[in-house]
This record gives structure tokens, sequence and C-alpha cells, in this order.
């Protein structure tokens, strides 16, 4: 057995790829370009946040929880907000929390301008979906390590490969449950607005896109849970926030820093999670 | 009914062919071999096989058949949300299959509206948003759109729901919402597909009245889809039978009742035929009665104006059946200032006995424009049958209005 395996000459295949990815390099324009546009979301977001003085960030955390929740207020939510931020505050861990924060609504940001409209063709176009599926678990199961090393060879060091590994990793539950939702529009509503003479565009805007809306926002919700599941890993390749504490601590084998980070990007996950829950709400006019 | 009757929607050959081998499924259709048949042999499932008929300007057009019978399919390739394989459909004489996409959009939005089985309104939006739909996605103005959403919803008779949703009506409600959302677009033809099967008998009945109510209001063509005879005795002013893929058998209420094609035909009415088992003493209702030994013109004129009919039936004391009088006879007389009824009794009358089965009365009833008197053995008048009394009977309703 060992002979006939042994006769039989290793497949290249890491070495295929080395050849890929030294190929992509040579288009060095093109990605500086992307690294630009998407570097330019991220200091936006970074500076906005900067701006704002930290108590006046926390009463806008809350007043925006208020106001998405106005029909049945979470009275639990917005202490656990108040405290949980204090807390992240009081541990010195501010600016950390922002960088987190923005390369997660960057991340989720480009994932959502991307996939929604692939959920869309997929949902409409069976050619896309065939394509698009095996696609779409590659991103997701592969280990997310391994998009840190082409990124990096592609986008440098620093937020922006760690944001292009998040998209790559985060979007595919958005391309999904976009895909899912538009599919599970009753036949007869879709058959309601051809009846009356709508044209595709309209179909979209007024009957799927408004029925799918609870499972689309569902994709967006994991999405974004996904991109702050990915800081940690991206700090390894320079992305500043409350991952690269965690990891400095875990080359310190220091537990106390290691936890006392961890701990503020629960809160962060929590809130971003239960923000996005009651957004995917449907609302009603009274 | 009408003197003069136009074509409105025309059915040429129409086909429709689901699945592979579609060739090789009309070559055995043309063969003569039936749906299963052609299942067994193609994989292909003939949903509707050449059907060809027209539909008239202004009349309540019935397609009935038993699920699988391709009437679903039918209604759908009038407005082509399925493509037939071929024949074509001409509606007002311009054939549909030769449009383009933007004039089918266009005939879609003036022409003929759609009602649907389980109403298909769109959850997310408010009652008149619903009825809106159809003059929103024309373009049509904000403040335009909502008087006509609310003059529809007001011909169903549903106002001071405008800003419910969907699913806080009841289904009756939802689908008068569904009625006058298609009703809003003010559209020469209405296709109403299993309109009223998804609610309860009451709702239905309810419906069913409103429904021939606005059409005598708005004289729409009607496509109604039903698997209910009794429905479609009730509302269609023709019905057409279909089985397996194709056209059984088109006719008036009264033609498929009296004449039916074939044995399906027989067997399906037999189902609900109450014509065998009902008499005429059954379907019979309380006519205007003169007796003449006591009235005189004036009060048998004040009679037939409270009960609003144009001929009443003279009896004696004994209620023994004399004839009929007219009412412009009557109001001669009043005139001529002549007391005495006996000049203008009319005593050619068609009578019958309680006990005849009205399958036997049909072709009479129908030929007759005076309507039949029910004496019993004695020669006493009972009550007299009318042609709606009739059909209305056989179409399961109780003839509330007799003593």
């Amino acid at each position: 057995m060992n002979s006939i395996l042994g006769s039989i000459p290793q497949i290249p295949l890491a070495h295929w790829i080395d050849n890929f990815v030294d190929w992509l390099v040579q288009f060095t324009g093109f990605f500086n370009a992307i690294t630009n546009f998407i570097g330019s979301i991220n200091n936006a977001f970074q500076w906005v946040f900067d701006l704002i003085p930290i108590w006046l960030f926390i009463v806008l955390v809350l007043a925006l929880t208020y106001y998405i929740n106005r029909d049945k207020q979470n009275w639990g939510l917005l202490i656990f907000e108040f405290l949980g931020l204090l807390m992240i505050w009081n541990l010195n861990f501010w600016r950390d929390m922002t960088q987190t924060l923005t390369l997660v609504l960057t991340s989720s940001l480009i994932a959502l301008v991307i996939g929604i409209p692939l959920g869309i063709l997929m949902a409409k176009s069976h050619t896309a979906e065939v394509i698009l599926k095996p696609i779409l678990d590659f991103m997701q199961t592969m280990p997310a390590f391994v998009y840190l090393i082409p990124a990096v060879a592609l986008f440098g060091i620093g937020m922006v490969p760690g944001i292009v590994a998040s998209v790559i990793f985060a979007m595919p539950p958005t391309v999904r449950m976009t895909n899912m939702g538009i599919r599970e529009v009753p036949d007869e509503l879709i058959e309601a607005a051809d009846s009356f003479g709508s044209t595709e565009w309209q179909k979209l805007f007024k009957v799927e896109l408004p029925i799918a809306k609870t499972s689309l926002m569902a994709g967006v919700n994991q999405s974004m849970m996904l991109s702050l599941s990915m800081v940690v890993i991206a700090s390894m390749i320079g992305a500043m926030g409350l991952g690269t504490k965690v990891y400095f601590a875990v080359g310190r084998n220091d537990a106390g820093n290691g936890f006392a980070a961890g701990l503020a990007i629960v809160v962060l996950a929590i809130i971003l999670d239960r923000l996005t829950q009651s957004l995917t709400r449907t609302r009603r006019k009274h | 009914m009408s003197t003069k009757k136009s074509t409105k929607v025309e059915v040429n050959n129409l086909t429709k062919i689901f699945g592979k081998h579609i060739n090789k499924a009309k070559e055995l259709s043309r063969q003569g071999k039936d749906k299963a048949e052609i299942l067994k042999e193609t994989g292909a499932t003939v949903g509707v096989d050449r059907a060809n008929f027209k539909i008239y300007d202004g009349e309540i057009f019935v397609i009935m058949g038993l699920s699988g019978s391709g009437k679903s399919t039918l209604v759908r390739m009038i407005n082509r949300l399925i493509e037939p394989t071929e024949g074509e459909v001409l509606i007002d004489g311009e054939n549909l299959m030769k449009i383009d996409k933007k004039q089918l959009r266009e005939v879609r939005r003036k022409k003929m509206s759609m009602v649907f089985q389980n109403f298909g309104l769109l959850p997310n939006r408010t009652i008149l948003e619903n009825a809106e739909y159809g003059l929103e996605i024309q373009g049509v103005d904000k403040a335009t759109r909502e008087q006509k959403a609310k003059e529809a919803l007001d011909t169903v008779g549903i106002s001071g729901y405008n800003d419910e949703y969907p699913d806080q009506l009841s289904g009756g409600m939802q689908q008068r919402v569904g009625l006058a959302r298609a009703l809003a677009n003010d559209p020469e033809i209405l296709l109403m597909d299993e309109a009223f099967s998804a609610l309860d008998p009451l709702n239905r009945t309810d419906m069913q009245d409103q429904l021939l109510d606005i059409q005598e209001r708005l004289h729409k063509t009607i496509i109604f889809i039903s698997h209910d005879l009794n429905e479609a005795l009730k509302i269609g002013d023709r019905i057409m039978i279909m089985k397996d893929a194709k056209v059984i058998q088109t006719g008036t209420p009264e033609d498929i009742l009296t004449h039916p094609a074939n044995e399906y035909v027989e067997e399906f009415i037999e189902n609900v035929d109450r014509s065998k088992v009902l008499t005429a003493s059954n379907v019979m209702i309380r006519p205007t009665i003169v007796n003449i030994e006591k009235a005189g013109p004036r009060l048998a004129l004040k009679m037939m104006k409270d009960s609003e009919v144009s001929t009443a039936y003279v009896v004696d004391s004994r209620r023994n059946l004399l004839g009929i009088v007219d009412a412009n006879d009557v109001i001669r007389l009043v005139r001529e200032k002549n007391g005495d009824l006996t000049s203008i009794v009319q005593t050619k009358v068609p009578t019958t006995d309680e006990d005849t089965p009205i399958s036997e009365l049909m072709d009479d009833i129908s030929q007759t424009s005076i309507p039949y008197a029910v004496i019993n053995d004695k020669k006493q008048l009972r009550g007299i049958i009318v042609r709606g009394a009739v059909l209305g009977a056989l179409a399961g309703n109780e003839v509330s209005d007799f003593e």
C-alpha cells in the first residue's frame, strides 16, 4: 500500500495557491484602491466615535435602544447597557471598544451591501444559486485564520485586512437568509403582485423585500455576530481593538486582563445583538 | 338574457402542458389520449387541453370543476400568469399572446384584476394600503389613489378598517379587501380564483350575495372559478364544467341542470341536484291574491303596489283559482270607474299540483313568462313558482317568503 501511495506524486496544491496569490499581488493598484476605500469607511466611523464624549455616547446608545423598543420597552436591556458601558469606561477599554465597534460596523456594512444583492440574485436565478451555494459553504467553513495570510499579502497590515477577512467570514448568513426570505414569499403574493401589473423592481421593493425583511434582518444579525467573533483573530494582523488586548494577554499568560477584555467584547456583543434583533421585529403604525 | 351580447373574452384552443416532452404530449393529446395516459407515457402533465369558449360582456362566467381539472391553470392563462403552451386569448379582439411584456403589464393594470383564494393580501400593509396597491404601481398620486381605494372599500362594505392590518380581520373581511383591491383599478374584467372557497359557509353566502349586488351596479365581466356547483348555480350567468383538463359543457345553469352533456355532469349535479327531490310545494312562494268577491280594482291595485308586483292571482271565497289580472288592466278599470274585475281576468294560467317534482317543471318554467300556479286537489291556490325561486332552491337556498 505504502509503495503504491508513494509512487503517486503529491499534488502541489499549496504551490498552486501560492502562485495564484503571487499572481494577484501584481494588481497592486487595484488592491490599494480597495484598501483606501475600506480604510476611509473605517476612519470615518472611528472619527465620529472619537469625536463623541464618552458620557454622550452612552446617552446616545440608551436613547437609540429606547427609540427602537418604543412600543415595548425593555428596561433590563437599558440597565445592562448603562452598567456595561460604564464598566468598559472604568476598565479603560473605551478606545479599544470603539475600534472594535468600528471594525464590526464596517465589515457588517460591506457584508450587507454585497450580501443582500447576492442573496436577491440567488433567489431569482437558479444558476446563481447552484454556483453560489458551494462558495458560501467554503467561505464559512474554511478556518478563519487562513484568510489572514492572503489578506496580509494583498492589503498589508492593519484594520483593512482584518475587515476583509471578517467580511469573507461573516457575509454568508446575510446572503443565505436574503435568498431564503425571498424564496419563502408565498406564491399567491407573487401572483398578486404580477396580476396587478407590477414591474420586477416594484415586485422586489414593494412585496418581496418587505416580506423577507424578518429573515433578512436575522441574516444581518448573524453576520454582525460572526464579524465580532473575528476581532481577536484580526488582531493578529494588526487590527486594533479589544481583540488586541485579548491577544496580548494570551502572549503574556495574563488571565486577568484577558478576561477583562473578553468581558468587554461580550458586553458589546450583547448590545449589538439585542439592538439588531429589536430592529428585526415587524413594527406597526399603531 | 340580454338581447345583444358582445364577446369580451374569447379563448381559442388554449392548452397548457407542464413538464418535459411537451411535443410528444401534444401529439398524444391530438390522438385522443386522456390526461392519465399522457402522464404515463411522457411524464408530462396536461393542465388544460384545447379549451374553446367565449365570455360575453357583463356576464358572470363560472368555470367549474374538481381539483386537478385545470380550472385554476385556465384562469391564470387568461392574464398570462401562466404562459400557455398553445392557443390564444382574445380580449376585446386583441390577442394577448402577441403582446410584449410592457403591453401585458398595461392590460393587467387597466383591464383585468384578480382575486385570490387565500386573499393574497400583503401582511405588512394596512387595509387601505393594500387596496391602493394596484393604483400605486401605476404611479397614481397618493391623494387620488387613497380616494379610489376608499371608494372601493365602501363598495364592498368595509369602511372604517383603513388602518388595520390584514391579520386583524376575519377571512370574510379580508376577502372583501381582496375584492376592493381588484375593484380600485376599475378593471373591465375580474378574475376570481376560488375567491370564496376559503370562507365558512355563512360568510360565503354573504359574499356571493354581495358579489351579485356589486355586479348589478358595476356590470363587470366576471370570470369565477369554483368547485362548488351550488355556488356556480347561484351566481353564474353561464357555467363551464371542466374535467381532467378538458371542457365538458358550457351553458346556462338551466341548460346544465336540464341537459347535462354526459354522465360525468349528470353525476356531478346529482350530488347537489335537488330537482329530483324538491317538489312544487318546496319552492312556491306566496302570490298576491285578490278575492274577486270582496275586492274591486282599487283594492287590487293597492295590494299589487304594496307587494310590488304587476300580476295578481284572482280567487273566489273558497280560494279557488280563477285566473290572473294585469296591473295595466286594473289601472284602466280604475280610470273607467268600473268596479268589477271579472272582465279583465285572464284565465289561461299554467298550473301544477303540489307534489310535482321540479325536475319535471324546469323546462316549462324557463319558457313561460307567467309564474306557475300551484293548486291542490280541491283546485285551491296554494302558491306560485317563479324562476328565481326554483334556481335558488336548487342552489340550496331556503325559500324564505312562504308562510
